[in-house]
């Protein structure tokens, strides 16, 4: 297997997929998302059209696909930013459909945005204080008992503190996130997400606009995420990202899902390789990390 | 008229009564635009229920006055989960239509023929304040400095205001300083974001509006207890415009802004007022009747906004860089 040759191949999530058949709306062994029949369209236009699909808890599991293909649409309905036509899906073993979007946050589910939504009139730090669940302060009249708080706030600052230097930010905790560049803004966003300390993290494209150096260590800590037990959902383009760092890779082209799989088995998939891909990738020694010639394939 | 008299007459103005009771409403603009985003055009409609929820409960229904106070905060917050339970989930306009048309419906409803028993219709409701002054414990006589004097009721109602002004602040410096407040200045940079992060963005909103709208009573049942007699055609919608024009004047979304607003504003106001009747009674300005000043003052109100538009977009107390970060 191919796979086995990337760099840094992150074995244990690979190890809870062993079970899972590389067939469109596989079962998995422990799913921690299962979706039913989910359907969502504008006008004529069916943007996302999902019989089945399942999540498996623990893995870093990648959504790809051409542009307007419903990735976004999907993480939209999902997370309760859109409503769905039709479809059922539980989350944790909860029944998550119709579920409003905050609530959805507040019981482990939390996504980022592909346009980034950074809160420009707030410093960084402040961002991320934000965004810590359970706060004592954040009630009205709470609000007023500061000595209930206090205690609090200085912890969440704290678990802030430190995960603004995983994203290189700490150094500019204290400016307006208004004044961050487009790649710091996208990972201000992913570490506030992370600062709900989430069950599933749901990222719309992390990846765009960062620096490739920086891209690197994400890529590190979205494993270490994982390696501590958070389930990733991502969506990217950037097939080197994709083929280093996923588990299971599901691929939707026009709001359906047309295959899902271990990375080796999407790189040889012929009707991904049609849809998405292109030729090129098709070439057996084509697909390895690192491989400058392909970086920007399947973008057109 | 000399220039000193009318200074001191400004000065009066600025710190007296009703600039504090617009501060009053300005504090609750302030939190439901300045940090929550929220588009109230119809704070005036908070002010009216406040007032007649005072005035009413006296005349009316012969309640003693503190009861009346306390009916009138409830009136206020009703009227806000009125207007925002319905309108907070839509988009932002829709609470500004909302606001503004149910201002104007309301003083309509409380001069109406039909609402006469209640409100008084046109007459409005008068002798409801005896409790307040009566409780006065400063003694009778003049207090001030020079031009600048208040008798003994007078003083007493100041007091009472600019007390209420205190509180106001201290409460808006408590809730913004704290994860509450980060919240709703998080709602108005970007509800989804917010509400992505397990936040909901309505309740919040809601708790705004009370917030805001409760303060816009109080500034009401001030009016009441200052005029010792209300009438429904003094709640038009340009006391709201006022309002915001003060607000902005003072710096939108700042803890001093609502109070720097209204007092320079109600400065320059009688300043202006009264060095145009002291110019026309003294006939410098032959084509001027006494009787203009009211629409110059109006003007006077848009010169002051484009000065401070073009010069100074964040207000007085603003910041420029915080203001100016999403214009780029
Ligand atoms: N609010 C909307 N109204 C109408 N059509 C929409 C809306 N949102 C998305 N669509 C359509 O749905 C389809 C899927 O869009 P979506 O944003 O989910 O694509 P995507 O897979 O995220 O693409 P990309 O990789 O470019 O981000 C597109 O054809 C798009 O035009
Ligand atoms: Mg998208």
């Amino acid at each position: 297997m191919s796979s086995d040759a990337t760099p840094g191949a992150p074995a244990a999530g690979r190890d809870l997929m062993s079970g899972a058949e590389p067939a469109v709306g596989s079962g998995k062994a422990d799913p921690i998302l299962r979706a039913d029949g989910v359907r969502r369209s504008f006008g004529g236009l069916t943007a996302v059209d999902v019989d089945h699909l399942e999540v498996q808890r623990g893995t870093i599991t990648a959504l790809i696909g051409p542009n307007g293909a419903g990735k976004s649409t999907l993480f939209n309905v999902l997370t309760g930013f859109d409503r769905a036509d039709a479809g059922e899906w539980t989350f944790q073993g909860r029944k998550f459909n119709g579920l409003a979007g905050h609530k959805v946050a507040q019981r482990g589910m939390v996504r980022t945005f592909q346009l980034t939504k950074a809160l420009t009139r707030l410093t960084v730090l402040e961002n991320m204080l934000l965004a810590a669940p359970g706060q004592r302060g954040e009630r009205f009249f709470g609000a007023f008992g500061r000595w209930m708080w206090t205690g609090q706030e200085a912890a969440n600052r704290e678990r802030a503190l430190e995960l603004l230097a995983r994203f290189k930010l700490d150094a500019k905790k204290d400016d307006i996130a208004g004044s961050l560049s487009g790649g710091q803004r996208k990972l201000l966003e992913m570490a506030r997400s992370l600062m709900v300390e989430p069950a599933m993290v749901m990222l719309d494209e992390p990846m765009a606009g960062v620096n490739p150096a920086l891209v690197q260590s994400l890529l590190e800590h979205i494993t270490s995420l994982r390696d501590e037990g958070t389930t990733v959902l991502f969506v990217e383009h950037d097939m080197d990202v994709i083929m280093g760092i996923s588990d299971w890779i599901v691929v939707l082209a026009q709001g359906q899902v047309i295959a899902e799989g271990r990375p080796a088995d999407i790189r040889s998939n012929q009707q991904v390789i049609d849809a998405y891909l292109g030729a090129h990738h098709d070439e057996p020694d084509a697909g390895g990390a690192g491989d400058e010639g392909d970086r920007k394939e399947g973008q057109p | 008229m000399d220039i000193m008299t009318i200074l001191a007459l400004s000065l009066e103005t600025a710190i007296g009564p009703i600039a504090a009771i617009y501060v009053l409403a300005a504090i609750g603009l302030n939190m439901h635009f300045g940090y929550t985003g929220l588009l109230n055009f119809g704070q005036v409609g908070f002010m009216l229920v406040g007032a007649y929820g005072v005035a009413v409960s006296v005349t009316t229904f012969g309640l003693p006055l503190s009861v009346g106070f306390v009916i009138s905060l409830g009136c206020s917050a009703v009227l806000a989960l009125i207007l925002g339970i319905p309108t907070l989930r839509l988009r932002a306009d829709y609470l500004a239509i909302s606001t503004i048309a149910v201002a104007e419906v309301l003083r309509l409803v409380y001069r109406a023929e039909f609402a006469r028993p209640v409100t008084g219709g046109v007459y409005g409701r008068n002798s409801f304040a005896d409790a307040f002054y009566d409780a006065n414990p400063l003694p009778a006589g003049s207090y001030g400095v020079g031009d600048v004097d208040f008798n003994a009721g007078e003083l007493w109602l100041t007091l009472a205001c600019w007390g209420l002004v205190a509180l106001g602040l201290v409460m808006t410096a408590l809730l913004m300083n704290s994860p509450w407040g980060r919240v709703i200045k998080g709602i108005r940079e970007d509800e989804d974001a917010v509400r992505s992060l397990g936040k909901d963005a309505f309740t919040y909103k809601l708790q705004s509006l009370v917030f805001g709208g409760v303060f816009g009573g109080l500034a009401g049942a001030m009016i009441a207890l200052n005029q010792q007699n209300i009438h429904p055609d003094q709640f038009m919608p340009q006391v709201t415009f006022y309002l915001w024009a003060m607000l902005l004047l003072g710096g939108v979304g700042t803890l001093w802004g609502p109070v720097v607003g209204p007092v320079i504003m109600w400065f320059l106001l009688t300043l202006f007022d009264e060095t145009l009747r002291g110019m026309a009674s003294m006939d410098v300005l032959p084509f001027l009747a006494t009787s203009d000043s009211g629409p110059l003052r109006h003007a006077l109100v848009g010169v002051v906004l484009m000065v401070l538009i073009v010069y100074r977009p964040q207000g007085l107390v603003g910041n420029r860089k915080e203001m100016l970060v999403n214009v780029k």
